[in-house]
């Protein structure tokens, strides 16, 4: 360990022995030669220029494919802890489902005064087209990845909520498939739970909600924006993996009362559509005038019990960072329960003390967009110069309630493998949830991402983060 | 399957054999170049003319020399027909399929996408054009063997066919018709041998040299190559081979499916007009009247594939 920190580090103690779930992959890297290590690491990477695992940057001028950096050292988690995170994440995912269906129909939430109304009435992401729609089998956000953060041996964190379009999964596959390649000994050594079932659990989970007027063939789509979105490659391969077709809105149209698509051998009804396109662009004539990527009339079938749409229209209200401050309230007031995983403690800018109290404290908070996401428009206080934290002062002001304010973490580390030996990093972890009426499943893995930078807490893959393979091992 | 996914099958194959095509092209021009110092730069514009590139070739430059006709043909992305243009189409439409695809063939054409963009990053040089030109050769090779190996033999398989092999008979036919005129018997090389070079530059571009010879015992006669060129069913670049292949690819699509539509209807004719057809027939009709004619009736045959399995609409 290059120098030691006062981060939780998740696989060295302060005293430099292992933590007990590294305990055997620390013994095992001990053995290696790091010079073997970094060879394999040079080969992962052109393992996956080959495979074509790639994002595109958006304003990126040069290239339009990047390739999200991977590190070899896993992140490891033990099965009780992931047993106790499991618990949290299907409380906060059921209670996500609850909240949706109310404020779309009774708005219990908001007579019980438990939350504003103001928070949904004025809410960009309050889809009206929703209101008093059931969605089919009641699901509102069939797949959902719930970030969380760590700070030290007990204490996680939910830092958001992604209810609306999930990103992230196919790297958490295709880590797992690289180290499989790159390193069975280890495997033999240590029972860690597999992720490659994810694809099949995906495609049984969405065709378990099928719409009212189903087709027989119970046929299921990934609705992509195309191969210029950042994300096409995950499309391309979740279709791919789980056998179902790749479409895009130009492929699609109503017929009879069912979304079809355009086949060699004429149009094919879907019942189940796995959409990769933002609500406003789902349906030119109920949303988005201008957009080319969805299917007009959708809304309609929808509405009708035509189709399933997954997750359905309106669920990014749940993602709101407004929202995310409530929901500790949220979790209980449809659970009955507390809330098993904590929120961080977060300032809402739109509250006048809250805001003197971030204006005052600027230098020492992480202050986020409400509507933000992949990292963009974001401030971290303590990295940030002053010329930054002054342009940062006058938008809170001009705008607070476009804002959240939460205290800089101090996120745990995992060593990555560097030229030097290992050195601790910053990372986060999204693990992957799929609910249908029958049930939540939760994928024992997920995606670990972390700042490659020396010192910094952002992780995104946009701002310079990696990935890392995410092992939960067998109890 | 999706008409959109079938349609990036055909092009995505079609790219491919371009890329390919061009590549023979710029090897015969310099294999021309560097054994017939004396020639002037003729045999260059012919080439643009056969890769149908001519014009956009003159809104660039004044004159056609080796230097600019192989960077123009080689990496010039403002070329469509550009190797490296055909490259990057075909890997865009390997990437909007992929899921019809085996993970075998869309790594082979993502590492010739890699492979050649590093090479072609800078003009080519005397020095090391010819590796460049065997990489591209080496790269199909490499992409129609995992095709071959990996792919199932079903709609997927025939749609990635009918793209090589209508891009196939297009690219023979254009070369016959740049270089019909000498192939028309005129009173003067009756009985003659044709000049060395211009038979060396069709039957190079096709890599039909070596089979010519094999099967002539090296009589080299205009008819004998357009002969060989149309109706030889052993050439794997005649347009008898490459129109029977349509026929059978569209014929495997038919049995699949179930229906007949008007393509199969189409082809089976085309096929079968040339199976009737000889060389002495085209030659009464007029050489370049028939290829004009047989390239429309190509292009009318891809239209009438892109209807009937809905690639676009």
């Amino acid at each position: 360990m290059d120098n030691p920190t006062p981060f939780f580090d998740e696989m060295l103690r302060p005293d430099d022995g292992p933590r007990a779930p590294y305990a055997a992959y620390h013994t095992w890297f001990a053995g290696e030669d790091r010079r073997d290590l970094i060879r394999k690491s040079d080969e992962a990477e052109r393992f996956f220029r080959r495979t074509g695992i790639t994002f595109n940057v958006y304003g990126a001028a040069d290239a339009d494919e990047r390739l999200i950096p991977f590190d070899i050292v896993p992140r490891i988690i033990s099965g009780r802890e992931w047993t106790k995170l499991t618990l949290g994440i299907e409380q906060r995912v059921r209670a996500i489902n609850a909240f949706l269906h109310d404020i779309y129909h009774r708005q219990e939430i908001i007579r019980a005064g438990r939350i504003p109304i103001e928070l949904i009435a004025k809410n960009d992401a309050f889809l009206k087209a929703m209101i008093g729609l059931e969605p089919p089998g009641g699901v509102y956000t069939h797949i959902v990845g719930i970030d969380l953060v760590r700070v030290g041996e007990d204490q996680f964190y939910v830092l958001e909520d992604n209810a609306r379009t999930p990103s992230g999964v196919s790297y958490m596959l295709e880590n797992r498939e690289t180290m499989l390649q790159m390193f069975p000994e280890l495997f033999g050594r240590i029972k860690v739970r597999g992720v490659g079932d994810y694809p099949l659990a995906l495609r049984r989970s969405l065709g378990a909600s099928m719409p009212r007027h189903a087709s027989g063939d119970g046929a299921v789509a990934v609705l992509t924006p195309g191969i210029h979105n950042s994300a096409y490659f995950e499309h391309a391969f979740l279709a791919d993996h789980m056998g179902v077709e790749l479409v895009e809105g130009s492929d699609l149209r109503v017929i009879d009362g069912k979304i079809a698509m355009r086949t060699t051998r004429g149009y094919k009804p879907i019942d189940v559509l796995y959409r990769r396109v933002d609500d406003d662009f789902l349906d030119p004539l109920n949303f988005n005038p201008d957009s080319l990527l969805g299917v007009p009339g959708i809304m309609d079938v929808y509405r009708a019990g035509g189709i399933t749409i997954a997750n359905a229209p309106g669920t990014g209200i749940a993602d709101d960072k407004a929202i995310y401050s409530y929901m500790p309230e949220i979790v209980e007031f449809y659970t009955g329960e507390k809330p098993l995983l904590e929120n961080v403690p977060t300032w809402r800018c739109s509250e006048p003390d809250a805001l003197s109290y971030v204006l005052d404290h600027l230098h020492e908070l992480v202050v986020k967009e409400v509507h933000g996401s992949g990292g963009y428009g974001m401030l971290v206080g303590p990295a940030a110069s002053k010329k930054e934290l002054a342009a940062f002062r006058a938008k809170l002001k001009s705008r607070p309630a476009n804002y959240i304010a939460q205290p800089t973490l101090a996120l745990s580390t995992v060593p990555i493998l560097t030229k030097s030996g290992l050195a601790p990093r910053h990372v986060d972890l999204r693990p992957f949830v799929l609910v249908s009426p029958n049930g939540i499943e939760i994928i024992p893995g997920g995606l670990t991402r972390v700042a490659l930078k020396k010192g910094s807490l952002v992780v995104n893959s946009s701002q310079g983060g990696g990935t890392k393979d995410t092992w939960v091992l067998e109890e | 399957m999706l008409g959109k996914t079938a349609g990036g099958l055909f092009w995505m194959f079609r790219h491919l054999e371009r890329a390919e095509n061009t590549t023979r092209l710029i090897e015969t021009g310099l294999r021309i170049a560097l054994t017939r110092p004396d020639r002037s730069n003729d045999e260059w514009q012919s080439l643009l003319k056969t890769a149908a590139a001519e014009q956009l070739f003159f809104t660039k430059y004044d004159q056609a020399d080796a230097a600019n006709v192989v960077d123009f043909l080689l990496r010039d992305t403002t070329n469509p027909s550009s190797v490296q243009s055909s490259i990057a189409q075909a890997r865009q439409n390997a990437r909007m399929v992929r899921t019809a695809l085996t993970r075998e063939v869309w790594e082979a054409v993502n590492d010739t996408y890699m492979q050649l963009r590093g090479a072609l990053a800078r003009p080519a040089t005397d020095k090391n054009l010819p590796d460049t030109i065997a990489l591209v050769r080496q790269q199909s090779a490499l992409v129609r063997g995992a095709l071959h190996g990996s792919m199932l033999r079903n709609d997927v398989f025939d749609f990635a066919r009918l793209g090589t092999f209508l891009e196939r008979a297009d690219n023979t036919a254009r070369i016959l018709d740049v270089k019909y005129y000498v192939l028309l018997p005129s009173i003067s090389q009756i009985g003659s041998n044709l000049d060395n070079v211009q038979w060396e530059t069709i039957l190079r571009a096709v890599a039909g040299q070596r089979a010519y010879s094999w099967l002539t015992q090296g009589a080299v006669t205009p008819k004998g190559i357009a002969d060989f060129l149309i109706f030889d069913g052993r050439m794997p670049r005649s347009l008898k081979f490459a129109l029977g292949k349509l026929q059978s690819n569209l014929g495997y699509l038919e049995a699949e499916y179930g229906s007949s539509l008007p393509c199969h209807e189409m082809a089976t004719r085309l096929h079968a007009q040339l199976c009737e057809s000889s060389i002495e027939q085209v030659f009464e009709e007029g050489l370049h009247e028939f290829i004009i004619a047989f390239l429309q009736d190509l292009a009318q045959l891809g239209r009438q594939i892109d209807t009937d399995y809905r690639f676009t609409g």
